[in-house]
């Protein structure tokens, strides 16, 4: 079986040639064929010829648009092989749809229209490929019937593609003159390019070696599920990514590191005495070990990464930026982690693969950057291993897959900076001050009344014997976060900065009190996260945003509407309001005093005594 | 030491298939395997269990019986659930039923709206099933070869193909909100060609209809009707034939054509697989009444 990703620039024939290849390995039934004579003559575009894109450009919208937008899966088998074609669009949201379908290739067809030669777009393209790993390319010439079938126009665009392929690492490159529209050097040799000694782009699919490499690497198996039918089983499912397992082989289990000897390999046909990469199998050890969901397990021999910081590149695949330090979900092999992109080192111009300064992704944008895991975390670099150093990236709110990209390397800070144990803790430094710390998270649109609110109840906590401290969205902005605007990127770093100070003083034993209007739930979230359950209280200062800017005490929202601020929450930048908050403070219905004695009331007898 | 096992094609899909349940298996609260009782579902429920031995089936089995499937439909699918000891529920719109949907009166679009797309829904809704596992391969229609492996469906069971999450790898995306439900398809990557092989190589059991048999017909614009039971409405002189055919699909009797054929072994059908010169879906005659049919049912939450 080979799979194989085809791309190109928007007319350079490729639905063309995947509905050719359909039709010569006689895929194509009788009345696939008929509907396509008949779509031909009714919206085709070769003159009432067939026209073999028609048979591929599957959803109503894009035949309407006539383009491809997504990735499309089609299956046809020779004699000698069957083949999996991922067909992925050439227009501009190119990025994310041909990585995805590259992600599962063994090699790629790239179609170069003869008439235009390399394009922009061909060198995008080449770019993507080596970032995905592959290593096995064909250069379809494709159009040749246009230039007269000359040797030449050939010869120049095979030269001028080694040359910019040299620094990829395309270890297998072909190139083939043909012509998708009339079938020349597709599936048969051509009586018009006698001058060519290559083979026809079906006979280099049916030939070019799979990589068989993946049973030559170490062992590794991500376990998939926990498989526990009675007392007397327990079993480690999953598919096995590389290597080779045998019974009585010494495996270890990352990243704890416990080691144990494979009893059984179970399948329903019967046990195995040996598996080998890409069969799904179960193991049992002679020895019990804690094992679960996620972890990697691997030879003795061979340990992969484990770390809680990797540099990786990173494609951005969502319509919403990346942000750096938002909290997203980093999936890696079967183990899902808390994941934060802590430095975007830069962008990559995927065209000369040049390095561009960059504070964000936006989708399609690839770029290089450290990862920071919230546990330790197995892996192998891309590199190395295509199936155990590759991740996606899931946005915690509404669980879209927003990223994905490949693993460089682990980075040995997370290992040389180590806790240092203090002998006086968080629970000494409270008991001091008789009391419980916490943080109150005062939340909501600006000029909501946050502040005046927090400003009450420190004074009510302070006359009561409290240790407090009020952190202020407008005056930490002035010091710790001066560095810092309005945008999203922005507002993410001012909350985690916030929050790692929160919990510096809350450590310390105050009870801190902070006024920002922290819009999005993500940063809430991860603030939240930070702290033991029931110290971290969100209170929900709720105002309707018409009243908020009735108000305007600081005339910002005025501004805004001139367009003299811009990225304004409530304006031109949004307020996600809180789901579940401790505490909902409708200033409509209640006054500032009685705001601020309902939070004391919620922090119990004395706002909070120990 | 022994030599290494060499995987085929097959060992393949079937492998990847396994692991596509497997991640049902340990991320899903309540999964359910959609039970068609065609090749494709008794493949599905093959790999379902390879993909839980030594455990039993991890999750019940369902089938939206519309009441006008084939008689031997039902009773090998009654056979099966017992045999495997697994948990079968059976779902008919019985609202549907009282109006009287049948897919004479009502025409086929409506009649299957009602009687297997809302009752899907009603399904899936009565026991908050959060996937639901099905037999659909991409090769079947065009518009097929873009779904995900893992389709995410609202609350409403709608299908936007904006909100379709890429899938990179075998790093699949399985997350989903409050009454968000998965279609999970781990059939995907299969052609009709390799099911057949499968069935052959597993020995798995199938529906007899699939292998050609004399069976009462009526040819109507083309297509071979069999005669099912007696509530097919025959046209005036319109006379069932005893005709050697069997089926490539099967579904609801009224909508399911049969072919003319003499295999009536597996090995013969894959011999006359290799030699087709008809697609699959040809036989379905509710695909045919508009063009992009599949896209537009598929919104509105049909399988």
């Amino acid at each position: 079986m080979l799979r194989f990703i085809t791309c190109g620039s928007v007319d350079d024939g490729k639905s063309t040639l995947i509905g050719r290849l359909l039709y010569e390995t006689r895929s194509l039934h009788a009345d696939q064929l008929a509907t396509l004579e008949a779509d031909s003559k009714r919206i085709g575009t070769q003159a009432g010829g067939l026209d073999f894109a028609l048979l591929v450009d599957g959803l109503a919208a894009e035949r309407e648009q006539a383009i491809t937008i997504d990735v499309a899966y089609r299956y046809f088998a020779t004699p000698k092989r069957s083949f999996i074609v991922a067909d992925t669009p050439g227009h501009e949201q190119y990025t994310r749809n041909m990585v995805t379908g590259a992600t599962t290739a063994d090699a790629a067809v790239l179609l170069v229209d003869a008439q235009l030669g390399l394009s922009t777009q061909t060198l995008r393209h080449s770019c993507l490929m080596a970032i995905v790993g592959i290593r096995r390319v064909v250069v379809a010439v494709n159009k040749m019937d246009r230039v007269g079938w000359s040797r030449d126009a050939f010869a120049q665009i095979e030269a001028q593609f080694r040359v910019f392929a040299q620094p990829l690492g395309f270890t297998d490159i072909a190139c083939v003159p043909l012509s998708a529209l009339h079938g020349d050097n597709v599936a048969s040799r051509s009586r018009a390019t006698p001058w060519h000694e290559g083979p026809t782009l079906l006979a280099w699919l049916e030939t070019v070696a799979v990589d068989t490499d993946r049973v030559s690497l170490p062992f590794r198996l991500p376990v998939q599920w926990v498989n526990r039918p009675d007392d007397a089983f327990r079993g480690f499912a999953g598919t096995i990514a590389t290597g080779v397992v045998r019974v009585g082989d010494a495996l270890c289990a990352w990243p704890s590191g416990a080691q144990a000897r494979v009893a059984r390999i179970v399948t329903q046909g019967g046990d195995l005495d040996v598996a080998v990469a890409g069969q799904a199998v179960t193991v049992t050890f002679a020895n019990e070990i804690d094992v679960s969901r996620g972890d990697l397990l691997a030879g003795s021999a061979s340990q992969p990464a484990v770390a809680d910081q990797a540099e990786a590149t990173l494609v951005w695949m969502h319509e919403a930026p990346m942000l750096p330090g938002r909290a997203y979900l980093a999936r890696i092999g079967t183990r899902t982690v808390t994941c934060t992109v802590t430095h975007l080192k830069h962008r990559l111009d995927v065209t000369t693969f040049g390095q561009l300064a960059a504070r964000t992704l936006e989708l399609n944008d690839i770029g290089v950057c450290t990862l920071a895991f919230g546990e330790p975390v197995a892996f192998d670099p891309y590199a190395e291993n295509r199936e155990t150093g590759a991740f996606v990236l899931i946005d915690r709110i509404t669980s879209d897959t927003v990223g994905a990209g490949t693993l460089h390397f682990a980075l040995r800070r997370s290992q040389n900076v180590h806790w240092q144990f203090l002998d006086v803790d968080q629970r000494q430094r409270a008991a001091q001050k008789a009391q419980r710390p916490r943080v109150l998270w005062f939340t909501g649109l600006s000029g909501a009344g946050k502040s005046t609110i927090a400003n009450l109840v420190e004074r009510k906590l302070h006359a009561m014997g409290r240790h407090t401290y009020l952190l202020d969205g407008d005056n930490v902005r002035h010091g710790l976060n001066r560095d810092l605007g309005f945008r999203d990127a922005d507002r993410v770093e001012n909350i985690r900065r916030v929050a790692e100070v929160a919990r510096l003083m809350t450590d310390a034993g105050l009870i801190v009190l902070v006024s920002f209007i922290s819009p999005f739930r993500s940063e809430r979230r991860m603030a939240r996260e930070l702290f033991p359950d029931g110290e971290f209280v969100e209170v929900f200062v709720d105002t309707a945003l018409a009243e908020a800017e009735q108000r305007d005490t600081k005339g910002l929202y005025a501004k805004a509407r001139r367009g003299e601020l811009t990225n304004f929450t409530g304006i031109d930048s949004p307020y996600e309001a809180p789901e579940n908050p401790e505490l909902r403070i409708d200033t409509a219905s209640m006054s500032a005093e009685d705001a601020a004695d309902l939070v004391i009331a919620h922090l119990g007898e004395g706002g909070g005594t120990a | 030491m022994p030599a290494l096992p060499r995987l085929t094609h097959l060992d393949r899909l079937e492998a990847e298939s396994i692991h596509i349940l497997r991640e049902v298996f340990a991320e899903c609260a309540r999964p359910v395997l959609l039970y068609s009782i065609g090749k494709d579902s008794s493949v599905l429920l093959h790999l379902a269990l390879k993909a839980c031995f030594p455990a039993r089936l991890p999750l019940p089995l369902l089938h939206i019986d519309t009441t006008w499937k084939f008689r031997e439909m039902i009773g090998f699918r009654d056979a099966t659930a017992r045999r495997l000891g697994a948990q079968l529920i059976v779902h008919t719109n019985e609202e549907g039923l009282r109006r009287g949907i049948d897919p004479f009166s009502h025409g086929s679009s409506v009649y299957t709206d009602v009687m297997k797309t809302q009752a899907l829904r009603q399904a899936l809704d009565a026991q908050g099933f959060d996937a639901a596992i099905g037999g659909a391969r991409r090769d079947e229609e065009k518009s097929r070869a873009k779904e995900r492996i893992f389709s995410l469906r609202s609350a409403q069971h709608r299908w936007d193909p904006k909100r379709q999450r890429p899938e990179l790898w075998d790093l699949y995306n399985l997350r989903h909100g409050k009454g968000e439900s998965l279609r999970v398809f781990p059939l995907s990557n299969w052609t009709e060609l390799d099911v057949w092989q499968y069935i052959e190589r597993e020995g798995i059991a199938v529906v007899p209809l699939y292998f050609a048999a004399l069976r009462p017909v009526v040819e109507r614009d083309g297509q071979l009707i069999m005669v099912d039971d007696g509530r097919l409405p025959l046209a005036a002189g319109e006379r069932p034939q005893q005709r050697r055919v069997r089926f490539r699909t099967l579904g609801c009797y009224p909508l399911t054509a049969a072919i003319e054929s003499n295999a009536a072994s597996v090995p013969e059908i894959v011999r006359e697989m290799q030699a087709a010169t008809q697609s699959e879906r040809h036989g379905r005659l509710i695909d045919h009444e508009e063009a992009a049919s599949m896209e537009r049912k598929k919104r509105e939450g049909y399988f």
